[in-house]
């Protein structure tokens, strides 16, 4: 018997695992019904998942975990059975910002250390000339583009919530936003950095694989009491998923999916800018100079698709680290329950082999991320809101 | 109710009709600091500028993020925003969301002082709905009828039929098919267009 499922989500290219599925039939042969809903806000997703408009979203991985713990809204518990995405964003600043980061750098510009001393020192240049604070947008307080741009510049010495603004801006208006000035720089994902790049507003200054060698990004989000009641469902929904993952990995494969994606009711954008982010081939700067990092989006590959508590864990770390919770066990061991590797393993039928990067962060700054001492982690950062 | 006790409302919505509509509702229930605000940039400053009690905006505007933002700890916020409701009022989350409208609300204004303002704003976003859904069908009825007439007027033409008999011919197509009569009248313009 088909059964329904009405899943919500925002046009973006780590959506591809979700909308692949679903457009080439994957869901189908599962004996699943799937209407894709797009949204326009993760507000709206996070409520119409909440309140049981959606069985199942594409959702910003930070945003799951706030759910389940309370923070900021609803206490509403949801699981992710299936990783949507690895990494995908990346930082882009103005063609202004850009230069007094080139006239600034010493070292490597693909050096996140490097760029964020630069930042550091641009920042102490602006307010030393009483020039008003750089600003940076990035997509929602529980994101993983907040946490990430933090990371980096406070890496750097730059207090993000004192030297420098941090706003909130839909990904739709990020580009309009930097080429008017709102904005100095913003991190989002694709295919946002990639449309600043080819309006010659914006220069592409990092991949997040820069700053963080494997970072969670989007979830396939359920509600907890739903999974449970719907066992059968969720294990379809990850199995139509990872075959679609696999699908879109192997570069013949890329073209047809970067086209069913770039449908007006999916994504909407160019085929071609959208396969630029599967190849991880990106044009970063007008003048057409190309970048290539094979990790720059990872849909299946590394066992991606699996969900892997560590990367729970770091999230909810940066959440206590800016000041947005508390530091609890009880909180920590709740936010590691919500990406559930248990689900998956379930739905494959075997229990994946983890690759060798799960369990690691790989943080371009710091010492290595440990799960099990989020206090003793934090204490080696300078910056943050967070004091033992 | 006097003045001070008025909360200060702001509406953001970027339909001004439905702006309008909620905005004369709520000053008929006598809530005279309403303010519209329909330009979505600097909607943080404006909206810290304004310092409202309440803050109601339309879901299909993807500025509700920015909104978001009034949750975290930040100096730039003067007073602590929640979320409109408790979470034992969940029926109210509900009605609010399929009605398309969420609300902000500074914290400790009291709950029954803002039931009637949120009841208020999801029967006037529903109204408005009903309000457009009606319009977009009148207007595709419309649509429809200039289609059938064009396909009626080729085939005619074509086929040498009178009026009726062209009609009778595209219902019974549309039966056969089980397609709309407007949509089997649209292929026929398609195709004779080919054709030209």
């Amino acid at each position: 018997m088909t059964k329904s499922v009405r899943i919500g989500f925002i046009p973006l290219v780590d959506a591809a695992a979700l909308i692949v599925a679903v457009d080439k039939g994957f869901t189908a042969a599962e004996g699943l019904d799937v209407t894709l809903v797009r949204e326009v806000s993760w507000s709206n997703v996070r409520d119409k998942l909440n309140i049981g408009l959606f069985d199942a979203a594409h959702l910003l991985a930070p945003v799951a975990i706030a759910s389940s713990l309370g923070i900021g809204h609803v206490k509403v518990p949801i699981v992710a059975p299936f990783n949507l995405g690895i990494n995908g964003n990346a930082i882009t600043v103005s063609p202004a910002l850009h230069s007094a980061l080139m006239e600034e750098i010493e070292g490597d510009p693909f050096d996140p250390m490097s760029t964020a001393k630069a930042l550091a020192r641009v920042v102490g240049k602006r307010r030393r000339d009483g020039t008003e604070p750089l600003t940076f947008g990035m997509t929602f307080p529980f994101s993983t583009h907040n946490y990430q741009l933090r990371f980096w510049m406070a890496a750097g010495g730059v207090d993000p919530d004192e030297d420098v603004r941090l706003v909130v801006l839909p990904p739709p208006y990020m580009v309009d936003s930097l080429a008017n000035g709102h904005v100095d720089a913003f991190c989002v994902g694709a295919p946002w950095n990639s449309v600043a790049v080819d309006l010659g507003v914006g220069h592409i200054l990092h991949f997040v694989a820069d700053i963080l060698v494997r970072a969670a990004e989007k979830v396939l989000a359920v509600r907890q009491n739903w999974s449970e009641k719907n066992p059968d469902i969720v294990a379809a929904l990850v199995r139509a998923s990872v075959r679609a993952a696999e699908f879109i990995e192997i570069p013949q494969n890329r073209g047809e999916a970067a086209r069913i994606l770039a449908q007006p009711e999916r994504i909407g954008v160019d085929a071609e800018v959208i396969q630029r982010t599967l190849d991880g081939r990106l044009k970063i700067a007008p003048d057409g100079t190309i970048r290539e990092n094979s990790r720059y989006l990872l849909v299946g590959r590394e066992g991606a698709g699996r969900p892997d508590p560590v990367q729970a864990a770091w999230l909810y770390a940066q959440m206590v680290r800016w000041g947005q919770t508390a530091l609890s066990p009880d909180a920590l061991s709740t936010a590691m329950g919500v990406f559930r590797p248990d689900l998956y393993d379930a739905a494959v039928g075997h229990e994946a082999k983890p690759s060798e990067t799960s369990g690691a962060v790989g943080a371009f700054a710091g010492p290595p991320f440990d799960a099990n001492d989020i206090a003793g982690h934090l204490k080696a950062f300078a910056i943050g809101r967070w004091k033992p | 109710m006097s003045a001070e006790q008025s909360p200060r409302i702001v509406i953001v919505d970027e339909s001004p009709i439905r702006a309008a509509i909620l905005q004369e509702g709520l000053r008929e229930a006598g809530y005279t600091g309403v303010v519209h605000i329909s330009e979505m940039h600097s909607l943080l400053a404006r909206i810290y500028a304004l310092d409202p009690d309440v803050i109601l905006i339309d879901l299909e505007n993807p500025s509700r993020d920015v909104l978001e933002q009034m949750f975290q700890v930040s100096r730039a916020v003067r007073r602590p925003i929640a979320m409109f409701v408790d979470q034992s009022d969940a029926a109210s989350i509900q009605a609010s969301v399929e009605a398309g409208v969420s609300a902000y609300i500074v914290d400790g204004l009291r709950k029954e002082r803002i039931k009637p303002i949120l009841d208020l704003c999801i029967s006037r976003f529903n109204a408005f709905a009903k309000l457009q859904g009606e319009l977009e069908r009148t207007k595709s009825a419309l649509e429809d009828r200039k289609v059938i007439e064009r396909a009626k007027g080729i085939l005619m033409k074509v086929k040498g039929l009178t009026e009726d008999e062209a009609y009778v011919l595209l219902r019974s197509t549309a039966m056969r098919e089980k397609k709309k009569i407007g949509e089997i009248a649209q292929s026929i313009i398609t195709a004779s267009e080919m054709l030209k």
